[in-house]
Formats: C-alpha cells, sequence, structure tokens
C-alpha cells in the first residue's frame, strides 16, 4: 500500500512532496523532500492526518527527510500537526528521521502547553450577541450620565469658589478654544450666509420678493445656524482635541499622578475645558451670525438688492430677541460638546488605538447632541411661543 | 530608622479585574523607614498591589491600613490627606507633559502650602537639584531622556516631603548605571528624609540592593508565597520558584 500526493504548487520550481509508505503493518513512514519555503506556501497536512485517522490503526510514526533540500517556518506546522495528533490517539512518533534543528523547535514550541486564557473563545451565537449588545447599551448611557452629575458638582465646587485648577490652563484653552477658531468660523459661517441666500432667493425672485431674502438669512443665522455651525466647528475642533489630551494622558499615567497627588481630574482636567468651550462658544456664534449675514448681503447685491435696503431689512427682521435665544442655545452645545470630548478622553482605554477612537466617538456623540439639543430647544422656544 | 513601628499593613487583601481574580489573601506589614520590595513574575499583579496601595483601584476584599487608620474606609476627605503623605513615582514617569518640569514640581507645592511664588521657585530648584536635573527647570518633559524623566518624577513625588514613596519598577527603561544611581537615590532619600518606600520591581540587583524586606507574589497560585529579607530568601528560599527567581534560574 503506497500512495504518492505531489503538493507542487503551480508557481514552485522545486516541489515539495510527502510520500507515506508502511513499512511494517503499523508503521506509517512519512518521506518528505524537495524544498520546504514559506515561498511555496504552507502545506497541507491533511493527507497525513487522513492515513493516521483511517485505515488500518498506526503505531508508530516515522520520519524520513534526506531528501528536503532547504526548509524554514513552513516545515514546522505541517509537522506540529502530525505530533499533536499522534500525541492525541496515543502514538509513538519517533523523531529521529527530522533534522537537528527541526526537532529542537518542536521541543520549545511544545514545552509549554497552550494556556487557557479564555482570550480565544468562540465567537457568542447570534441570539447571545443580541443579548450582550443589548445589555452594552446601557453601560455607555450609565457611564454618561455619573459624569454628568460629576460634571454638575465641579461645577457648584466652582461657584462656591472651591475647584482647584490652573488659571494659567484656561487662560490656554479659551485662546485655543475661541481666538484660534476664528479663520475657520469665519469661513464656514460666511458660506452658510451665502447659501441660505441662494435657496432663499430662487423661491423668493418668483414673487419678487428678494429683499426678503434679508430676513430669511438674518433669522436662520441668529436663531438657528450660527450657533448650530459654530458648535459643530468647535466639536471637530476643540473637542476632538480635549478627547486626544485627556486619552493621551491617561495613557501616560497622568491622570493616575493627578488623582494620587490629591487633584480631582474632574476639577483639574475637564473643569478649565468645560468652562472654556462655554464661554466662548456664545462670542464665536455671535460673530458668526454676522459673518452669515454679511454672506447674505453679497448674494443679495447680486439680485440688485444695495447692502444698504439689505441692511435695513435685517435690522428691521431681527431684534436683540432673536440674537438672545441663538446665544443661550450656543451656550447649551458649548457645555454639550465640551462635556462630549471630556468624557471620551476621560473614559479611553490605554493604548494608541484607543485614543482613536475616544477621539471619533468625542466628535460624534459631540455632533449628536449638538443635533439632538437643538431640535429641543427650539420645539421649547415655540412652546413657549417666543 | 529608630522608630520601627509597623507604618503600614495589608490585611486579606484580595484583588480582581471583575471577576478575573489577581491575588487573594495577601497579608503583610511594612515597617517605618525600611525599604520594602514588591517583587514577582511578570503579570503577577505587582503594580496592581501598588494601584490599590495607592489608591487608584479598589481592593475586592480586606483591608490597607496607613498608621493604623483604614484607607479605603476613610471618608474622602481623610482619604485624601492619607493620600498627601504619598509620593508616586509612576513606571514612565508620569510627568505632565504640557507643563515643564519646574511647574510640575511646583504644582502640588503651590497646591498645599502657602509659599510664595518665589519661595516654591526656591523649593523646586532644590528638589530638581537633589535629582541631579539642576537647570532644566524650563525643559518640558518630551525634551529629556528617559533616565531624566524618572529622576524628574522622583522630584515631583518628594515635593511635598512625602511620608512613603512608591516606586512601580524604577529601573524600567533605564541602563544599568542610571539604574544603580536611581537605587542609591533611593536609599539616600530614606536615610535622610527617614521615608518608607515600597518598591515594586523584578529587577534581581535592585532587589538586593536597597530591599529591606519584600515579599513574593505567584502568578500561578495567585498568592504571596514568601516574604522576609531578599538575601535571606536566597540563602534559604522557601520554594524552588524562589531560588529560580532570585538567582535568575542559574541553579
Amino acid at each position: 500500500m503506497e500512495h504518492n500526493i505531489n503538493l507542487e504548487s503551480e508557481i514552485s520550481t522545486h516541489p515539495y512532496e510527502v510520500r507515506l509508505s508502511r513499512p511494517t503493518e503499523d508503521t506509517l513512514l512519512v518521506q518528505l523532500s524537495g524544498n520546504w519555503t514559506l515561498g511555496k506556501g504552507l502545506p497541507s497536512s491533511g493527507e497525513v492526518e487522513q492515513a493516521l485517522e483511517t485505515g488500518q490503526r498506526v503505531q508508530r510514526v516515522i520520519f524520513d527527510t534526506q531528501g528536503v533540500t532547504d526548509w524554514d517556518t513552513s516545515l514546522l506546522p505541517f509537522l506540529k500537526k502530525i505530533m499533536e495528533l499522534c500525541d492525541h490517539h496515543a502514538i509513538q512518533v519517533e523523531e529521529d528521521g527530522l533534522p537537528q534543528g527541526v526537532r529542537r523547535l518542536l521541543q520549545l514550541a511544545m514545552a509549554v502547553p497552550a494556556k487557557d486564557t479564555g482570550g480565544v473563545s468562540k465567537p457568542a451565537g447570534f441570539l447571545a450577541r443580541i443579548g450582550n449588545a443589548t445589555i452594552g447599551i446601557a453601560e455607555p448611557g450609565a457611564e454618561m450620565l455619573s459624569f454628568i452629575g460629576d460634571t454638575f458638582l465641579v461645577f457648584l465646587k466652582l461657584l462656591r469658589g472651591r475647584a482647584r485648577f490652573r488659571r494659567s490652563d484656561l487662560t490656554l484653552l479659551i485662546y485655543e478654544c475661541g481666538a484660534q477658531a476664528l479663520p475657520i468660523v469665519t469661513l464656514i459661517s460666511f458660506l452658510i450666509g451665502v447659501i441660505l441666500a441662494f435657496v432663499g432667493a430662487v423661491q423668493l425672485k418668483q414673487f419678487g420678493a428678494e429683499i426678503y431674502v434679508a430676513n430669511l438669512v438674518g433669522i436662520a443665522m441668529t436663531r438657528e445656524m450660527g450657533p448650530m455651525m459654530t458648535a459643530i466647528v468647535l466639536a471637530g475642533r476643540s473637542g476632538a482635541a480635549f478627547a486626544a489630551q485627556l486619552g493621551t494622558m491617561t495613557v501616560n499615567e497622568e491622570v493616575d499622578a493627578f488623582k494620587t497627588m490629591g487633584f480631582e481630574p474632574m476639577e483639574f482636567l475637564v473643569l478649565p475645558r468645560l468652562l472654556a468651550l462655554t464661554l466662548m462658544m456664545p462670542p464665536l456664534a455671535l460673530y458668526a451670525d454676522f459673518l452669515g449675514i454679511l454672506g447674505g448681503a453679497v448674494v443679495a447685491k447680486g439680485l440688485d438688492v444695495s447692502f444698504m435696503q439689505y441692511f435695513e431689512q435685517t435690522r428691521q427682521a431681527l431684534s436683540p430677541k432673536h440674537f438672545a435665544l441663538g446665544l443661550i442655545k450656543s451656550a447649551i452645545y458649548g457645555v454639550l460638546v465640551a462635556i462630549a470630548g471630556c468624557l471620551r478622553g476621560i473614559k479611553s482605554g490605554r493604548s494608541a488605538s484607543a485614543v482613536g477612537s475616544a477621539v471619533t466617538s468625542a466628535v460624534v456623540t459631540g455632533i449628536v447632541f449638538i443635533i439632538v439639543a437643538s431640535a429641543i430647544t427650539t420645539v421649547i422656544y415655540e412652546v413657549i411661543g417666543v | 530608622m529608630a522608630n520601627t513601628s509597623t507604618h503600614i499593613n495589608v490585611h486579606n487583601l484580595d484583588m480582581a479585574y471583575g471577576s478575573f481574580v489577581v491575588q487573594r489573601d495577601l497579608n503583610f506589614e511594612i515597617k517605618r523607614g525600611e525599604v520594602f520590595i514588591i517583587m514577582g513574575d511578570s503579570g503577577c499583579g505587582k503594580s496592581t498591589l501598588l494601584r490599590h496601595m495607592i489608591g487608584l483601584n479598589t481592593p475586592a476584599r480586606g483591608e490597607i491600613l496607613y498608621d493604623g487608620e483604614n484607607f479605603w474606609e476613610a471618608l474622602p476627605r481623610a482619604r485624601e490627606a492619607m493620600m498627601r503623605r504619598f509620593g508616586v513615582l509612576y513606571q514612565s514617569g508620569a510627568l505632565w507633559s504640557s507643563m515643564t518640569l519646574a511647574e510640575n514640581v511646583a504644582l502640588p507645592i503651590e497646591a498645599y502650602t502657602d509659599l510664595s511664588p518665589d519661595e516654591i521657585r526656591e523649593v523646586v530648584s532644590l528638589k530638581l537639584a537633589l535629582v541631579g536635573l539642576a537647570g532644566f527647570e524650563e525643559f518640558y518633559p518630551s525634551e529629556i531622556s528617559g533616565g531624566m524623566q524618572k529622576r524628574a518624577g522622583l522630584a515631583r513625588a518628594m515635593a511635598l516631603d512625602p511620608e512613603i514613596l512608591f516606586f512601580d519598577e524604577p529601573s524600567a527603561g533605564l541602563d544599568p548605571i542610571s539604574s544603580r544611581r536611581l537605587d542609591d537615590l533611593i536609599l539616600e532619600l530614606r536615610d535622610s528624609l527617614g521615608s518608607t518606600v515600597v518598591v515594586v520591581t523584578h529587577e534581581l540587583a535592585s532587589i538586593f540592593a536597597i530591599g529591606d524586606n519584600s515579599i513574593f507574589l505567584d502568578a500561578e497560585v495567585r498568592t504571596m508565597v514568601a516574604s522576609g529579607n531578599p538575601k535571606q530568601l536566597l540563602a534559604d528560599p522557601p520554594t524552588p520558584k524562589i531560588r529560580e527567581f532570585l538567582s535568575r534560574g542559574e541553579l
């Protein structure tokens, strides 16, 4: 009984070959020859396993590797599988026929049995995954609520004048969140004004009411778009920066160092960021309002509405109330963006990729917060009739 | 070291991450002014024990007493006061990267003393000089070497003249000479300040050079398997594993 398996792959010039034979009734001779290198792919031990498990019972496996011209890692998994199978079936393996180096490497690989770490577990079933995901939903919610609670407590501490943080940190953060954001806020809000004006102009032109573009742009910018666009820009700029800073500090044990020195991270790290963003958001939103109106004026000019007419119309359409309502919103957005950024940063895991997902999550959470808060406040304004 | 009363007492401590028990039934006491080594093989929970002792992880069971006062049952304010008596040197140094070395050392002093800015500057210079970093006040942590970061971390840990200094793998990532210098510095500080020193390490040279007393945590059986002076443990090892560990496997 002898069969010959040629495992030669098409690209290979020097085939590796496995030849199985039975010199005696209960002995399996595995003859290996050719070139066993990774470049030729990882050989399958399927045929040998089949020979061991089917047919007449094998008591002993011997090897002959005289014909092997070259070998590297590709030979080892092949042999290891055979050994493990023999071990499992209590078949005796004689390694004498294997090259010295291979025998030593195999010994090393088998020396420490695989530890049951529970790490490589089978993927859970469909229902189990749905269950775990459902249970998992509650966790971030609870985390967020407790973080918001903590934020509120340190805020109370601040009001009582007992909060401890470096004033120089706050100044720097105010500069980073406020002044440094001006260019991007300028660009975005001007363009939003332009877009609103264009959209409105196309419709209003049908009624010859181009002048009302001023009302449209003015009210939309001050009540909604100015605060919202500023908040989205700052969620991408400052919210992401907060998460990255706090996440990196967590990785470097800097947050631990604060804790053991008796500095509460909520007070020392989160509070100045929260203050900076909440203080800077309204002035930036106000600036965005004006830039948006300017953008509208430029479009209106193209519709033969002079700047003077446009601004006069805007002045009539707007009252301080509209600005105030928008600024209230923007302060709320400031708090939310800061909370999203700091929460994700503080809860970040201790690895580079964890910081990456903390930043992503901070921006996503921030924007979701902004949109939801915008919807809620708009409904509230509507209900109380302002 | 005249006063050899018990400073820290760990009683029936179990440590766990969720349901995974890291170590159980830890019982040991640390005397005032001694250098106490926590050793053991990788992954046995040495650093986790340190994190429990300095208040970063909550014990699953058991007590940690400082001068007889229960750390984890103390009210938050009392616990904060106890923590102020600690100085911790983290494995990576954990300097606050957005602040200069001077600001790092100055921050705890600003927060907990009434010194004027000029006085603080003087104290900071002294602390940095003690660790051989005079003149590096205005450097940021990223601008100095790893060994210097460790020493700056030590200067910060010593800022408030702590009663207890904790070291998490002080020699990790240091060359043999810097590592030796750090050991000498630890002994020097202990002798001059009278601080109690708790060191987590598996660096044999350090263990024998500075350790007065030690415990050995075993990763397999998940508890402490020996305690005592490291040199005596080597002379009379209670288990083969400890002999192997302390003689670097060269039997």
